[in-house]
C-alpha cells in the first residue's frame, strides 16, 4: 500500500506540453480518478507515475521515496491497460499466475495466490476455462486478476472499461470499486467518463489542456466547480451557463440576467470583469408562472422518475430536470426560477468561479 | 389509420428463429422504438418492414395495403443505417438531392433546391450545403444521412441505431433534434435501439423485444410504471429495479402467487430502523452530483435506492427499508395483477 505524491510534474513532447505542472497527493488506499477529455494529459500523467514516461520536470514520490528515475519494474506498481491482452493459448489460471511465474515464485505459492485473486474477483469457477471462450466482462476480470495477483503497492488503470458496452461497463465499474474496497490498494484510474469518475472516486482530478483544473471529492466538484470547464464536463446534462453583463461586488446577493433580478449566494469578491456567466444545475431550475425570466419549451425527454426539459431563452438554451409528473408541452411559454442558494457566477474570460458564500464551510466525504 | 402493420410475422434463418409471431401496428405520425439487446430480432423486424427480408409466415401492410410480397422500392420507405453512407465525392447539397434525382421522380431542379434547403435548415446544416461530404464532423455526416431519408417524404422512416456511432454529447443533442424534426414533419418512424435512454426520451411507444418476440408495447410511461414482465421491468430504469425474492420480505403483504417483488430505486424508501420492518445496512454511497445512489445490503441481497446528495448516510449504517408501489411477479416472471392480453 502506498501514498503517491506528484510535485510540479511536467511533460513536454517536442513543442507540445502534455502536462503543464501538476502537484497533488494521493492518500494511501484512496481511489483517485483523473478525469478529462482526450488530450488533456491524464494518460501521460498516469504513465509518468507508472514509470513508462520520464517527466521533463518535477518529482514522483512513492511513500515518500523519490522514484522519478526508477524503472517501471522497480516501482512495484501494477498497470491495467484498456484492452489488456490475454495469452490466448493459456487458460485463466495460467494467465492470472503468469506474472508470478515470471518472478520465479514456487508453483504451490502461485496456485494459492491465483486462487485468492480469483476469489476476490469471483472467477474461481473459470480458472480452467480457455480465455477465448470468455465474455467481455470475464476477460476484463482475468486482466484485473493478473494485476492484483502480484499484490503491488498501487494500481494504475487507463480506461480499463473503455471497450465495454454501456451496461457491462456500469456493472464492471461497480465491481472494480467493490474490489478496491476489499483489498484497499491505492488506485489511480483514468477516464473521460464523468459518471464513472463520480460514482467510483474518493477524489477526482479534473484535467484540461495539461492542467489540473480542480481536485476534490465528487460532490464538491459537482456542487462547486472551480471553472466553467469543470461545470460543463461534470454532470449530465451539464450545468447551464447563462452569460450576462454586470458588475459584481463583495456582499452583492443578486445579479441581473436579461432584465430579471436573480438571487445568488452572497459574493465574497469582485467580479473580475463585467462579462459574467451564471451557472445553474438542471435540477435547480423550476417553473414559476410569475417569474420575469421567460422561455419557450423546445422539447421534453422522459426518464422515468424525472424528465429533462429543454427551454429556449434569450441567452440560448437551458435544461431543467423536473419530476416526470409535471405536464410540459413543447412550444409553451414558461417562467423560470432558480434555486438561489446553489447558483454560481463565473468570469467569462478566465472561466474561473467567483467566490461566494457558497464556498464557505462546504465539505463532503 | 395505420401506416404499417405486422400480423403474426415469423422469420427464420436456418436454425435460428429471428422473429416469432410478431404483431403490431404503427399509426400515422407515431414514433415507435423497438428496444432490445443484440439478437432480439429488432433489425430483422425493420428489414421485414422495408422488404429487405420476406417473412416465412404472416403479413406486412404498408399504408393500408398488403405489402407482404412488394419490393422495397414499391413500399415507399426510407432507411437510415447506423453507419452513415454518404457519397464522398459529392457536396452536402448533392448528397441530399440524390434521392430526389432518382429516375422516375421527375422533380424540377427548383423543387429539389427548395426541398433540400428546407431539410438542411431543419437539420441545421444549411451553412454546409457547399461542403464536400468528407469535410464534415461525424455529427454533421449523420445529420446529412438522416436528411437524405427525410428529403424523400416516404410513408415511413426506418432507422437502425442511427445515433450509436456518435459521442455522448452529440447523441444527446441529436436525440432531441430528431424528435423535434419528427414532430414538425408529422413523420411516422420505426426506430431500433438497444439504448433505453433513446427509447424513453424519443418514443411515442416502446416495443420491448427479446429473443424474437415482442414482450410489451406501450408508452414509455406505461412500460416504466407498469411492466407486464420481469424482463421488461429490469430493461428500463437506471439504476435497475430492485428485485427481491418474496421469502426475504417477511411481513410484507403480497399476492399469493408472488415469487419476486420488484421495487424501483425511487420507491425503496429509507428511514430509521425499526424492529417490525425490514432492516438493511448501507454498503456504499455513490455521489452522482444531482443525487446519491445508496447501495444497501439486505439479507445477502444488494439493493439500490436514491437519496438527496446532502443527506448524511455512511457505509455500515443500519437503515429501515420500506417498499412503495411494489410490483409482484410470479414464478414465470409475469406480473401479477395485470390482465393478460
Amino acid at each position: 500500500m502506498a501514498q503517491i505524491r506528484v510535485e510540479n510534474l511536467r511533460k513536454v513532447f517536442h513543442d507540445f506540453t502534455a502536462v503543464v505542472g501538476s502537484s497533488f497527493t494521493i492518500d494511501d488506499g484512496a481511489f483517485f480518478v483523473m478525469l478529462g477529455p482526450s488530450g488533456c494529459g491524464k494518460t501521460t500523467t498516469l504513465r509518468m507515475i507508472a514509470g513508462l514516461e520520464l517527466p521533463s520536470e518535477g518529482r514522483i514520490l512513492l511513500d515518500g521515496e523519490d522514484v522519478t528515475f526508477r524503472r517501471a519494474a522497480e516501482r512495484d506498481i501494477a498497470f491495467v491497460f484498456q484492452l489488456f491482452a490475454l495469452y490466448p493459448h493459456m487458460n485463466v489460471a495460467e494467465n492470472v499466475g503468469f506474472p508470478l511465474k515470471c518472478q520465479g515464485v514456487a508453483r504451490d505459492e502461485v496456485r494459492a495466490q491465483v486462487r485468492e485473486a480469483a476469489r476476490l474477483l469471483r472467477i474461481e469457477h473459470l480458472l480452467s476455462s480457455k480465455v477465448s471462450n470468455l465474455s467481455g466482462g470475464d476477460r476484463q476480470r482475468v486482466a484485473v486478476g493478473r494485476a492484483i495477483v502480484r499484490r503491488p503497492k498501487a494500481f494504475l488503470m487507463d480506461e480499463p472499461l473503455g471497450a465495454l458496452d454501456a451496461e457491462l461497463r456500469h456493472d464492471m465499474s461497480e465491481e472494480l470499486r467493490d474490489l478496491h474496497d476489499r483489498i484497499g490498494a491505492t488506485t489511480v484510474y483514468v477516464t473521460h467518463d464523468q459518471l464513472e469518475a463520480m460514482s467510483m472516486a474518493d477524489r477526482i482530478a479534473v484535467m484540461n489542456h495539461g492542467v489540473v483544473e480542480q481536485i476534490g471529492a465528487p460532490q464538491d466538484i459537482y456542487d462547486l466547480p472551480a471553472s466553467m470547464f469543470v461545470a460543463e464536463f461534470v454532470g449530465s446534462p451539464p450545468m447551464n451557463l447563462i452569460p450576462f453583463a454586470g458588475r459584481l461586488r463583495p456582499s452583492d446577493n443578486s445579479v441581473r440576467v436579461g432584465g430579471a433580478s436573480v438571487a445568488i449566494p452572497e459574493a465574497r469578491e469582485d467580479g473580475p470583469s463585467e462579462s459574467l456567466v451564471l451557472g445553474v444545475r438542471p435540477e435547480h431550475v423550476s417553473f414559476a408562472d410569475e417569474a420575469p425570466l421567460r422561455g419557450r419549451v423546445f422539447g421534453t425527454e422522459y426518464l422515468g422518475t424525472t424528465q429533462i426539459v429543454t427551454i429556449d431563452i434569450e441567452q440560448g438554451q437551458i435544461k431543467a430536470r423536473l419530476p416526470s409528473l409535471a405536464s410540459v408541452r413543447p412550444g409553451e411559454t414558461v417562467g423560470l426560477a432558480f434555486k438561489a442558494s446553489s447558483l454560481l457566477v463565473f468570469d467569462q474570460a478566465s472561466g474561473r468561479a467567483v467566490r461566494s458564500a457558497l464556498h464557505e464551510g462546504h465539505t463532503h466525504v | 389509420m395505420s401506416e404499417v402493420g405486422l400480423r403474426q410475422v415469423s422469420k427464420r434463418f436456418g436454425e435460428i428463429e429471428a422473429v416469432r409471431d410478431l404483431s403490431f401496428e404503427l399509426a400515422s405520425g407515431e414514433f415507435v422504438v423497438l428496444l432490445g439487446p443484440t439478437g432480439a430480432g429488432k433489425t430483422t423486424t425493420l428489414r421485414l418492414v422495408a422488404g429487405l427480408e420476406l417473412p416465412d409466415e404472416g403479413r406486412v401492410s404498408v399504408d393500408g395495403r398488403d405489402a407482404t410480397r412488394e419490393s422495397p422500392a414499391a413500399r415507399d420507405v426510407a432507411f437510415v443505417f447506423q453507419q452513415y453512407s454518404l457519397y464522398p465525392h459529392l457536396t452536402v447539397f448533392d448528397n441530399l438531392a440524390f434521392p430526389l434525382r432518382a429516375p422516375g421522380r421527375r422533380l424540377s431542379e427548383m423543387e429539389i433546391r427548395k426541398r433540400v434547403q428546407e431539410i438542411a435548415e431543419l437539420l441545421r446544416i444549411a451553412g454546409k450545403l457547399g461542403n464536400r461530404a468528407t469535410r464534415l464532423s461525424g455529427g454533421e455526416m449523420q445529420r446529412v444521412a438522416i436528411g437524405r431519408a427525410l428529403v424523400r417524404r416516404p410513408a415511413i422512416y426506418l432507422m437502425d441505431e442511427p445515433l450509436s456511432s456518435l459521442d455522448a454529447k452529440l447523441r444527446a443533442d441529436l436525440r432531441l433534434e430528431l424528435k423535434r424534426i419528427q414532430a414538425d414533419l408529422g413523420a411516422t418512424v420505426l426506430y431500433v435501439t438497444h439504448d433505453q435512454i433513446e427509447a424513453m426520451t424519443m418514443a411515442s411507444r416502446i416495443g420491448v423485444m427479446r429473443e424474437g418476440t415482442l414482450i410489451q408495447i406501450g408508452t414509455p410511461r406505461e412500460i416504466y410504471e407498469s411492466p407486464n414482465d420481469l424482463y421488461v421491468a429490469a430493461r428500463l430504469g437506471s439504476p435497475r429495479i430492485n428485485l427481491l425474492p418474496v421469502e426475504l420480505a417477511a411481513g410484507e403483504r403480497t399476492p399469493t402467487r408472488t415469487k419476486t417483488i420488484g421495487v424501483r430505486t425511487e420507491h425503496l424508501l429509507i428511514a430509521r430502523p425499526t424492529n417490525a420492518g425490514l432492516v438493511g445496512q448501507v454498503r456504499r454511497v455513490e455521489h452522482l452530483g444531482d443525487q446519491n445512489h445508496v447501495h444497501i445490503e439486505y439479507k445477502g441481497h444488494s439493493l439500490i435506492t436514491l437519496a438527496d446528495p446532502h443527506r448524511p448516510l455512511a457505509a455500515g449504517q443500519e437503515v429501515g427499508l420500506s417498499l412503495l408501489n411494489p410490483l409482484y411477479f410470479d414464478a414465470a416472471g409475469r406480473r401479477i395483477g395485470v390482465a393478460a392480453e
